[in-house]
């Protein structure tokens, strides 16, 4: 065990898997010599060299198309997109290439990896600060991650590299610094598709990813002051969801609070809403309650931006909605 | 010399590098007093690109930039007061704190505007000479893009729109050598990203990008044939970022001699230099002094300023689209 950033957490996941396995390379804008712009790669291009770690031009419908051919013709390529903002470029090989190549030609494998960082709070204005879970969670084949932790973001990230299809690897721009202990064990993955209780609570249960799992601890710790134990859950992986916890957790507290940093029409937060409604509606007491943030751009000057960012308290206010 | 800008219009060129100068400067230290928000990217070195190319237009022409826009914001006549608090996030700003300094947007000055996805402003601004077009005036469109956009594949397919359709459009490439802390070698084979207009059918222009008046002759030139029906022209100035990438660039890339050579020909000192036969020394001073005292204020009157508090749009707001709109 080691305490490390975030970001370093990812950078070791990303050596372990460029050292067991020759396959595995680095591509993506200033992820070379610079090391990324959230220094992720730091140190990489030094290690495993220029053929194995490229620093590319800015054409990221080009690079996404790339990933997924070179993935499903013997390597195993981790695309760096920089900002989840960019993701609308990088679609059509996600939902016309990568989406239906498994089906139609059977034996073929796309073991791609695509990185990207998103969210607000930095002020990086409207083209910098989206979260765009719903636009990749929205496509058949392709996995979704999006870990909270330096644990999970380690054991995600090795997860992700060895998988045999497209995972999309969300993070966050404000997790990066977020340090804690992570394990030096290059065996040790942290499995797609499983979700984690991170606050066992009996009244409700809020389900969570990324920075949205540390907002929703505040609030839990919130409630509790006022008497209401909820429960907190990371579902670490947005695309396939862990339904047993899911269910499971409804079936003890009947009252579900879903967080979400996108929008909220259409949203992630929508699909987590219907999907526990088709899983769970007999165990519920109350419709399930959506954060997100509004249909609307991020703004750049902080007290807008403040007030349009999902938090703590929003998220307790919904889950004291739900058991009015 | 055909095309050359009077003495008046240098002066005026002169005084607004002088005024993004000092803005940039100002922006840094209020950046290193933790006073500012997000990245900032500054244009220090590069002015004359964006002073030099927008003096040649009107109030009706359109502009789009890039996440680095400072030059083109205040060279197309976007008021300094206004940019100066959209910086700061303040109410009194541009966009009344909403866009930030990579997103200014004014139409009525025709800057729609800065674009911080890299590649954007090249179809924004052929769009607008497409609408150009299909009016039937006289205007020209400008679009300001870096040597890293360059290499975006939606370059190539509004480039090839616009010779094709001989839109009114003409493209200046900033080429300030890096693509965010990427150097041009890393991201082309070729040096000069210019020859590429031959396979759009457009003439191209290499320009020293460090002095306006070799801008605004260019630039000149590419408008008329721009406004004579013409179609478009490629503008490649050569430049240098003496600045980070941005506030947050952790730098380690850019030579001490490059830097030292480029620094030799900072656009500001060429400008005074190109001038130092017409006006008098005493002059040029007091213009500069008079521009940074104009900046100076505008700081002062944004930090001043209140910051911008939050509405919840109504169902009358474009974004009242969902059933409920929370
Ligand atoms: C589509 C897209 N990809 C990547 C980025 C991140 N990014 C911002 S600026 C930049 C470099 C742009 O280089 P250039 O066009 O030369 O402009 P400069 O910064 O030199 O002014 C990059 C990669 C972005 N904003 N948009
Ligand atoms: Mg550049």
């Amino acid at each position: 065990m080691a305490m490390m950033r975030y970001a370093e957490a990812l950078n070791q996941a990303l050596r372990e898997e460029m050292q067991r396995d020759s396959s595995v390379f680095l591509f993506g804008e200033d992820i070379g010599r610079y090391g990324g712009v959230f220094k992720v790669t730091k140190g990489l291009m030094d290690e495993f060299g220029e053929s194995r770690v490229r620093d590319t031009p800015i054409s990221e419908q080009a690079l996404a198309a790339m990933a997924v051919t070179a993935s499903m013709t013997g390597t195993r390529p981790v695309l760096e997109i920089m900002y989840a903002d960019f993701m609308p470029l990088v679609l059509d090989a996600l939902i016309n290439q990568a989406s239906i190549y498994e089906y139609l030609w059977q034996n073929v494998t796309m073991p791609f990896v695509l990185r990207t960082q998103g969210g607000g709070g930095a002020g990086a204005g409207a083209q910098h600060s989206k979260s765009l879970d719903s636009l990749v969670a929205h496509i058949p084949g392709i996995k979704v991650v999006a870990p909270v932790t330096p644990a999970d973001a380690k054991g995600l990230l090795k997860s992700a590299i060895r998988d045999s299809q497209p995972v999309i690897f969300l993070e966050h721009k404000l997790l990066y610094n977020l340090r804690d202990e992570v394990s030096d064990d290059p065996e040790l993955l942290v499995p797609i598709g499983k979700a984690k209780t991170v606050r066992e609570g009996t009244d409700v249960s809020i389900f969570a990813t990324s920075r949205m799992v540390l907002e929703s601890q505040k609030a839990a710790e919130l409630l509790a002051q006022d008497g209401i134990s909820a429960e907190v859950i990371d579902l670490r992986t947005l695309r396939p969801l862990d339904l047993d916890a899911i269910t499971a957790s409804i079936a003890r507290t009947h009252h579900a609070v879903v967080v979400n940093e996108g929008w909220r029409f259409c949203g992630y937060a929508a699909e987590l809403s219907a999907t526990i409604m088709d899983f769970a509606f007999d165990n519920l007491d109350a419709p399930v309650a959506r954060v997100t943030l509004p249909d609307m751009p991020v703004p750049y000057a902080e007290p807008l931006e403040l007030s349009v960012l999902p938090n703590a308290a929003r998220i307790a206010d919904a889950a004291r909605a739900t058991l009015k | 010399m055909k095309n050359s800008p009077s003495l008046d219009e240098q002066l005026e060129m002169h005084r607004k590098m002088v005024i993004v100068r000092r803005l940039e400067e100002r922006l840094g230290e209020l950046h290193k007093a933790g006073r500012t928000r997000g990245p900032i990217h500054r244009c220090d070195g590069q002015e004359a690109v964006g002073i030099g190319a927008t003096a040649v237009l009107g109030t009706s022409d359109f502009v789009t930039s890039t996440h680095r826009g400072h030059a083109h914001y205040i060279g197309k006549g976007v008021d300094i007061r206004g940019v100066t608090a959209e910086i700061l996030g303040r109410a009194t700003g541009t966009c009344g704190g909403r866009a930030g300094h990579m997103l200014i947007g004014d139409r009525d000055n025709g800057m729609i505007g800065g674009n911080a996805i890299v590649g954007g402003s090249i179809p924004a601004a052929t769009g607008m000479a497409l609408s150009i077009q299909v009016r039937g005036t006289a205007d020209v469109a400008m679009c300001f893009f870096g040597d890293g956009a360059a290499q975006t594949g939606i370059c190539h397919e509004s480039m090839n729109m616009a010779g094709l359709w001989k839109l009114p459009v003409v493209f200046i490439l900033e080429h300030n050598q890096f693509g965010l802390t990427v150097h041009h070698t890393v991201q082309s084979p070729v040096a000069d990203l210019s020859i590429r207009a031959a396979g759009y059918a457009m003439p191209a222009e290499i320009v020293d990008g460090n002095d306006t008046v070799a801008m605004y002759r260019a630039v000149a030139t590419a408008v008329e044939r721009a406004r004579r029906g013409e179609g478009p022209t490629l503008i490649e100035a050569k430049t240098y970022r003496m600045q980070g990438f941005s506030t947050s660039d952790m730098g380690g890339y850019q030579s001490d001699a490059d830097l030292a050579e480029w620094n030799r020909r900072d656009p500001i000192q060429v400008s005074r230099r190109g001038l130092a036969d017409a006006v008098s020394a005493e002059r040029l001073d007091q213009i500069e002094a008079g521009a940074v005292a104009e900046v100076d204020a505008a700081v002062e009157e944004a930090l001043a300023a209140p910051l911008p508090t939050f509405e919840l749009f109504t169902r009358s707001s474009p974004y009242a689209t969902a059933p409920e709109a929370v």
